[in-house]
């Protein structure tokens, strides 16, 4: 039999440039390559020389989309190799900010990115045309992540007030008000949000992959914790580098990692697979109104997953706003010193880990940075081939759109995939 | 009447300035309705070909692919405004025409030789004629839509080119550098932001790129003043508009 081969341009939809080859022989799926097409753009490298107190500002323009976790996991690593740990105040801060990314990056996905391919949409513009409300009620609740995150943050792409040690200025009680009756509102939307999405068709499909995702005592993973794995592994993020090791392979700019030499999967179904016991009370209500059992394996319901985690973002942001009193200085002091920090945060789309390596005088001699995409490259493609291997029956258009969907549903963001990794190189 | 269409591109960049246009919550849907979003590749999987009224490119060329499609985009579209410091100045990753790619490309990757790469990031308009730039790291929301709505209406937009520090005077924030003794680089950045650092008690780090004949020479004794070593000084112009000239000056000179 001739073989097939099925080559989609520009993947629609996803944060960054993709493109994807797929090459059928013999009625199977022999091999499904995401080739990331995205120019280097040199993180790490360009980052040696820089003080200590840069790679926030600078890594966040590693991504638009999420640029709170960049600056939050460059943080942590950072105070990390000062001995330096928020608590009290500062710590739910930088939290409540993180809520407020999660719900913009969700909301953004959930109605622009992944909800036109289960009502058969090109785009979001489209659905509005037939669903205006429930776009309306999508972009309203896009729109309070992104004042949540202008309040703390001054602006919602690349906010300019997070630092190392905390914050250049902290809200008083009575400033965050407002924002607790705006988020109130957006509870219900975001209840709302959860039974629409979980009324979709959903294909049947099971994914087998390791999961990972971060681990906090008694809390829903968000702006910090140590790793844990569905294989039974749980390590603090100093030893993130012994368990995942980034190879580069000749399609793509971005290096594929594996966990202990397998491919795993981090982001919204490995966070909620490994803690839904850890969600709030409006959250789990969602769950159990949405039907979604403790763990979560079908990648194309991970539109539900985000949907639930957007109620949970609001409702922890309340608990945050409720029990916040103004720190006496918004940051702590930070004093640098050789050796090296590592940290971990969930970005709306898995875990992202940095690693500093500073001198004596401040200054970062090595950077490494490993961005969820980058993580997940190897179980996307995994679900390409077992998804493409049972519905060849399609045409090439069909086979291509369906492609498509399978990776939608992990929101890659293409732009971050394309920073690498695995650099231990001394300064010049 | 036909609607006019609008594309939206993306070279080197980190997706923040296309992702304004989305953040347009209250806008978006009007918006939609006046122009036909007809090539947006992260918002819609429908892409119409051109040629297109209005392009909106992101991202800076370093790559030779890069440098042979901003020709296509360019013949493709009757007005390009470039948005964001990546596709007026380069970017952060223009910090490479400062050193050595390969020897960026070797540490970061294990096998350079699968990076196709060029030697610098430069501005669209190194490339192209460019009939409107927007600043900023990333790019204003109200100034994009103050943009968009005056090529529809067939004008120029009128956007300031003053410094930071008329935006912040206006809004009667003190003044982080004279206050604090906060280094500021407000007086030499384009206006655009509406002065946010300064209203967080952070000083200005000059995400809008230089200010039309900023005097830079006039701030460094300043900066000095404010406790900032050579080193420093050369860094904080050094970021996300490294290779706007009247920043690289500074920098270069300052003995990055």
């Amino acid at each position: 039999m001739s073989g097939r081969r099925l080559v989609v341009n520009a993947i629609a939809r996803v944060e960054g440039e993709g493109r994807l080859h797929l090459v059928v022989r013999d009625g199977r799926v022999e091999r499904a390559e995401l080739n990331i097409y995205e120019p280097p753009r040199f993180f790490e490298a360009l980052l040696r020389g820089r003080a200590y107190t840069e790679p926030p500002d600078i890594t966040s323009r590693i991504c638009g989309i999420c640029p709170v976790a960049y600056q939050t996991s460059a943080c942590n690593a950072l105070e990390a190799a000062c001995g330096v740990e928020l608590s009290g105040p500062l710590a739910d801060l930088r939290r409540l900010l993180y809520c407020g990314e999660w719900i913009s990056s969700h909301a953004l996905h959930i109605h622009l990115l992944h909800a036109p391919d289960f009502l058969g949409f090109p785009d979001v513009i489209s659905l509005a045309k037939e669903h205006r409300e429930i776009v309306e009620r999508g972009l309203a609740l896009k729109k309070t992540g992104n004042a949540l995150m202008e309040l703390l943050g001054g602006r919602a792409i690349h906010p300019v007030n997070m630092r190392v040690g905390g914050f250049y200025s902290v809200p008083a009680r009575a400033d965050l008000a407002p924002m607790a009756e705006r988020l109130r509102g957006a509870l219900d939307q975001a209840r709302e949000v959860v039974r629409w999405v979980s009324g979709f068709d959903f294909p049947d499909f099971e994914l087998p992959h390791a999961f990972l995702a971060a681990s906090e005592p008694g809390r829903y993973p968000i702006d910090r914790g140590t790793v844990r794995t569905s294989t039974g592994l749980a390590f603090p993020a100093a030893e993130f580098p012994e368990h995942v090791v980034e190879t580069q392979v000749p399609h793509s700019t971005a290096l594929h990692a594996r966990l202990d030499g397998r491919h795993y999967l981090t982001g919204p179904l490995a966070r909620y697979s490994l803690n839904s016991a850890l969600l709030g009370p409006a959250a789990r209500e969602a769950v159990a109104d949405a039907g979604l059992g403790p763990q979560c394996r079908n990648p194309f319901r991970s539109i539900v997953v985000r949907a639930v985690e957007v109620v949970y973002a609001v409702e922890e942001a309340l608990r945050l706003i409720e029990r916040y009193e103004r720190p006496d200085r918004p940051c702590v002091e930070v004093t640098p010193r050789a050796g090296t920090g590592h940290g971990v945060s969930e970005a709306p789309r898995g875990l992202l880990y940095h690693r500093y390596t500073l001198d004596d005088a401040g200054l970062v001699t090595a950077a490494a940075i490993v961005p969820p995409t980058s993580q997940n490259q190897a179980a996307i493609e995994d679900d390409l081939c077992r998804m493409a291997s049972a519905r060849l029956d399609l045409d090439d258009a069909g086979l291509a759109a369906l492609c498509e969907r399978v990776i939608r549903n992990h929101d890659p963001c293409i732009s971050c995939a394309t920073h690498f990794l695995d650099l231990t190189v001394t300064r010049r | 009447m036909d609607t006019p269409t609008l594309a939206v591109w993306k070279f080197a960049s980190c997706d923040g300035c296309q992702l304004t246009l989305l953040d347009c919550e209250d806008e978006l849907l009007a918006l939609a309705g006046r122009v036909r979003i007809a090539y947006f590749t992260e918002a819609s999987s429908t892409m119409l070909p051109g040629p297109y009224d209005v392009s909106l490119v992101e991202g800076s060329i370093t790559t030779p692919e890069d440098e042979r499609r901003i020709q296509e985009v360019r013949e493709q579209s009757r007005v390009l405004v470039t948005i964001g410091a990546c596709a007026t100045s380069g970017g952060i990753q223009a910090l490479r025409n400062f050193g050595d790619v390969a020897e960026f490309a070797s540490a970061v990757y294990a096998s350079p030789q699968y990076i196709s790469t060029l030697a610098t990031s430069t501005p669209i308009s190194a490339h192209v004629p460019v009939d409107f730039e927007l600043r900023g790291c990333p790019i204003d929301r109200r100034q994009l839509l103050d943009t968009l709505c005056a090529f529809l209406a067939g004008r120029k937009p009128d956007l300031p080119d003053t410094s930071v520090c008329t935006e912040c005077k206006r809004r009667g924030l003190t003044c982080v550098m004279v206050a604090d003794g906060t280094p500021c680089l407000g007086p030499v950045t384009q206006a655009g932001c509406g002065a946010i650092c300064p209203s967080y008690r952070r000083g200005c780090f000059g995400c809008f790129g230089p200010m039309a004949k900023p005097n830079t020479q006039a701030l460094l004794p300043i900066l000095r003043t404010c406790g900032m070593a050579e080193d420093e000084i050369g860094r904080v112009f050094a970021t996300f508009n490294a290779a706007a000239p009247a920043f690289a000056v500074v920098s270069q000179e300052t003995g990055r």
